[in-house]
């Protein structure tokens, strides 16, 4: 019946995606305009930025002014840092999990993950002074530890739904080749669920890298992230569009980049392997 | 060597007694197969053996060495899987070489033996491949391989072919009988397809609900199962049954005749129509309706030319009845 | 099914990180639950007294609580209904035939990698501004007088930025969902008379209802403790009017110092969490299982 009228219909369905989906990006590719004007140019009317000159004015500018690579640094650290001892601390617990489940098993899953909903302004306070008093604020191992726990029940859960799909026979099997744990883990397992455990560290890093809680709580300026570099830009800076607008551009770039490769991977990872 | 001796094994799974107390032995050289209908303990049994579950009690001894506390590993046998649990990340000479890998064999030993295995199971073209490239066969060989290089006391085999298509299965059944007449090494195999246990085993251990219901032969279980429950399962098709008056007459509680030892002949004791007629070409089934005995499964020759409808007479061939009593245990 | 051997191992290997969420959970947990009882103040060092339950009361009678739970419940309530409902239309749309599909999902996700402080300052600034933002430079050019939104509408104003970074989150879920959908399903019900309307509610619904609950789980999660778009845009004013309960928490005991009162509100936070929680998980544990 209606399939004469595919072809208008894919029309109308191009112009509607396509206009929703610039709108939806447009605030991200208006900071990238924005960041190579003038300062007097940004602040024109939409028309006058698009046709005033292009400069590279501004990433200079913040360049001098802040220290830009020491807080990309300090973001590389802390969500790399925090996801490489999670995935450490998590494979055996994965492993345990989804290889020789209790009883017990699914609730201690449903407890891990509920730690998560325990909201951070609770523990903030004696976070802060347990920090203040072992003189881990504004250090980078401190905030790396916080991340990795608060991130921890997450990577433990993808890791799970991943290692679940792994079939145990196989594991079996090289205990039967004379595989050790240590060996079955790391010869077998872990080989095995490389694109699970790449998409886990994926996502986190992507998670650890926007953490804004604890990483402006916590920090000043020796291990402040890039979270912590744009919020100082709120005010009075925030003026400044065009410098505000290479910062952000350049806080946002590493892992806007990283996500649009690995979409695909982190769907899975971020609904727990429920939708496949 | 391989000689596996199981004496009061138990296993239960939480209130789950999956195996009462069981006693098997298994003479070196010896292919032994576990055979049951699906859910009877058998699969369970073999993962004992291999050491991938705990006996909840008794004993287990190989080649006379207690090694019911050992890990699977350290038990000299070599298992390959229903699945094959093949190592999808490593190349068939890899997932050869693994076991000898963590044996910590030098890489020269490693290639001799992985060369070796390749050329008996005509894997040596494929060493490079990954195990997604291959077709069922092959990594069903690359599994028997992984386990041969170990030189294992026993092989144990779990429904090893199941996943294979029929034609195939015809073809692995052949060469793994070929295998042990090659290596002369214990062997136990998992199925619950009888027509495999009769092919391949030199003993059948026919097992139901956890029990043991019989061991023997092939042709000692074919000729005389100890019980309703190995009558019914060994032999295809299925041996007819028949209670009531008819069994009454033979002294016993029910009586089981084979389709092939039925006659269809003029004067045969019991009368019927044919309902099914299956024509296999050398067989036909027939499916009969009788007055007296119920349905009964007939196997007559290829040209016998029946069909659907045909009135028949039939009977059993003199001495091919089995006699069951009411527990039902064979009785003389 | 296992032996003991690897049941002793598993149990070892899973301890680590029991332990450690354990103490993570229990320990500042219970300084706070301390604290709450406590008069602390930062600025009077060594004046620390038990005062029973006067921190609760005095959190939860001072009228910013009051405000900021209603924030708090609007934020996600408000977030959610966004997300979810523009979600499924977006994945319905997005999962049409259509030509450039990759790059419109490419530009549909990329919000959800904008970390909080820079949309937060990129929607403060570049949009909402009321003399040189985005918005106000177009209703200029329509002949309206701008308006300041995060004076005149903060929270609605948060409830935005914040769905424009989760929107994107939950449309790549649904759309996932939507295209696990058995096509023949769909033909056979097209088959059997349904138009797309039944077939929208008879079989795309129930289908997405898995990823739905995923997404409000998850959503949940982050948006109780939304933080960093406030601090970053309104500071949680003008007033209270868009103070959520993190906002107030943070506010009393790192601004006011008043570790006491603040302590107590994060418990009523922790609280509040639990009860969300419990439904939640409630729900997904059913949804999950099947």
């Amino acid at each position: 019946m209606a399939r004469k009228t595919t072809a208008t219909r894919e029309a109308i369905t191009t112009v509607a995606a396509w206009t929703i989906g610039f709108l939806i990006f447009f605030p991200i590719l208006w900071i990238i305009i924005l960041s190579f004007k003038s300062e007097g140019d940004a602040i024109k009317t939409p028309l006058a930025v698009l046709t005033s000159d292009w400069t590279l004015h501004s990433y200079a500018e913040v360049q001098e002014r802040s220290n830009y690579a020491r807080h990309f640094w300090n973001s590389v650290v802390l969500s790399l840092g925090s996801t490489i001892v999670a995935l450490v601390i998590a494979i055996p617990a994965a492993w345990s999990m989804a290889f020789v489940p209790g009883k017990r098993t699914k609730d201690l899953l449903m407890w891990m993950l509920s730690t998560k909903m325990m909201p951070a302004v609770g523990v903030l306070v004696p976070m802060y002074l347990l920090f203040r008093d072992f003189g881990l604020l504004d250090s980078r191992i401190g905030l790396v530890g916080v991340l990795t726990l608060i991130n921890l029940p997450i990577v433990i859960w993808m890791l799970y739904t991943y290692f679940k799909e792994i079939p145990g026979e196989i594991l079996e099997a090289a205990r039967m080749d004379g595989a050790n744990l240590r060996s079955e883990i790391l010869y077998i397992l872990t080989p095995m669920a490389v694109p699970g455990i790449a998409s886990t560290l994926l996502l986190n890093v992507i998670l650890a890298w926007n953490e804004a809680f604890w990483t402006l709580q916590l920090t000043t300026s020796n291990a402040a992230p890039l979270t912590q570099f744009i919020a100082s830009y709120s005010s009075p800076e925030g003026l400044f569009y065009a410098k505000l607008s290479a910062a952000s551009t350049m806080a946002i770039a590493p892992i806007l980049i990283l996500g649009w490769f690995s979409q695909k991977q982190l769907v899975r990872g971020l609904t727990f392997g429920a939708v496949k | 060597m391989g000689q596996i001796t199981l004496s009061a094994v138990t296993k239960t799974f939480g209130d789950v007694n999956v195996i009462p107390p069981l006693d098997l032995s298994i003479n070196d050289g010896e292919f032994v197969v576990f055979v049951g209908p699906s859910g009877c303990g058998k699969s369970t049994l073999l993962r004992l053996i291999a050491g991938l579950e705990d006996f909840s009690s008794g004993k287990i001894m190989i080649d006379g060495k207690d090694a019911t506390d050992a890990p699977p590993a350290q038990r000299g046998l070599a298992m390959v899987f229903q699945s094959y649990a093949l190592y999808p990340h490593m190349s068939v000479r890899k997932n050869i070489a693994f076991p000898l890998k963590m044996a910590k064999l030098s890489q020269a030993e490693q290639d001799k033996k992985v060369d070796n295995a390749a050329r008996i199971l005509n894997l040596t073209n494929y060493l490079d491949r990954r195990p997604g490239q291959l077709s069922g066969g092959q990594r069903q060989r690359v599994a028997i391989g992984r386990a041969i290089v170990r030189e294992p006391a026993a092989f144990l085999f779990d429904e090893p072919l199941s996943n294979l298509d029929a034609a195939l299965r015809v073809t692995m059944r052949q060469e793994i009988s070929e295998l042990h007449q090659t290596l002369k090494t214990t062997m136990v195999y998992v199925t619950h397809d009888q027509v495999e246990a009769m092919t391949m085993a030199d003993k059948i251990v026919v097992l139901n609900a956890g029990r043991i219901e019989q061991v023997g032969s092939p042709m000692e279980l074919y000729r005389t199962p100890a019980n309703l429950f190995v009558a019914g399962f060994i032999g295809s098709p299925k041996m007819n049954f028949i209670t009531g008056a008819e069994a009454a007459k033979h002294g016993c509680h029910t009586i089981g005749v084979r389709p092939e030892h039925i006659e269809v002949a003029p004067g045969g004791i019991w009368q019927g129509t044919v309902g099914l007629a299956e024509h296999l070409g050398s067989d036909t089934f027939l499916k009969v309706r009788t007055e007296t005995v119920g349905e009964l499964t007939v196997r007559v020759s290829g040209e016998m030319n029946l069909h659907h409808g045909d009135r028949v007479s039939l009977g059993p061939q003199p001495g091919k009845i089995y006699r069951f009593d009411e527990n039902g245990k064979a009785s003389a | 099914m296992a032996t003991e051997h690897s049941r002793t191992a598993a149990r070892l290997m899973v301890s680590p990180a029991v332990i450690l969420l354990f103490l993570w959970m229990i320990v500042p947990l219970g300084m706070t639950i301390y604290f709450s009882f406590l008069r602390y103040n930062l600025l009077m060092p060594g004046m620390e007294s038990w005062t029973g339950f006067d921190n609760y009361y005095y959190f939860i009678n001072q009228p910013s609580f009051w405000a900021a739970l209603t924030n708090t419940l609007l934020l996600v309530g408000g977030v959610l209904c966004i997300t979810i409902f523009g979600g499924v239309a977006l994945a319905l749309l997005l999962d049409q035939p259509f030509k450039g599909q990759g790059i419109v999902r490419v530009m549909v996700i990329a919000p959800f990698f904008v970390m909080p402080t820079v949309s937060a300052l990129v929607w403060k600034n570049m949009f909402m501004n009321p003399v040189n933002g985005m918005f106000a430079h177009i209703a200029k050019a329509l002949g309206f007088q701008p308006y300041d939104f995060l004076s005149h509408a903060p929270l609605a104003s948060i409830i935005l930025i914040v769905a424009w970074s989760w929107l994107p989150f939950s449309t790549l879920i649904l759309l996932t969902a939507l295209q696990s959908l058995d096509r023949e399903q769909m033909d056979a019900a097209e088959m059997d008379g349904a138009n797309w309307i039944n077939r929208f509610i008879y079989l795309t619904v129930p289908h997405l209802t898995r990823s739905i609950t995923v997404v409000i789980l998850i959503q949940t999660i982050f948006l109780l403790s939304v933080f960093a778009e406030i601090l970053v845009t309104t500071n949680g004013g003008p007033g209270t009017a868009s103070t959520n309960l993190p906002y107030l928490v943070y506010a009393q005991s790192l601004l006011n110092f008043d570790v006491g009162g603040g302590s107590a509100g994060g418990i009523i936070a922790v609280i509040l969490a639990n009860i969300v929680a419990i439904f939640l998980m409630r729900m997904i544990g059913k949804n999950l299982e099947s």
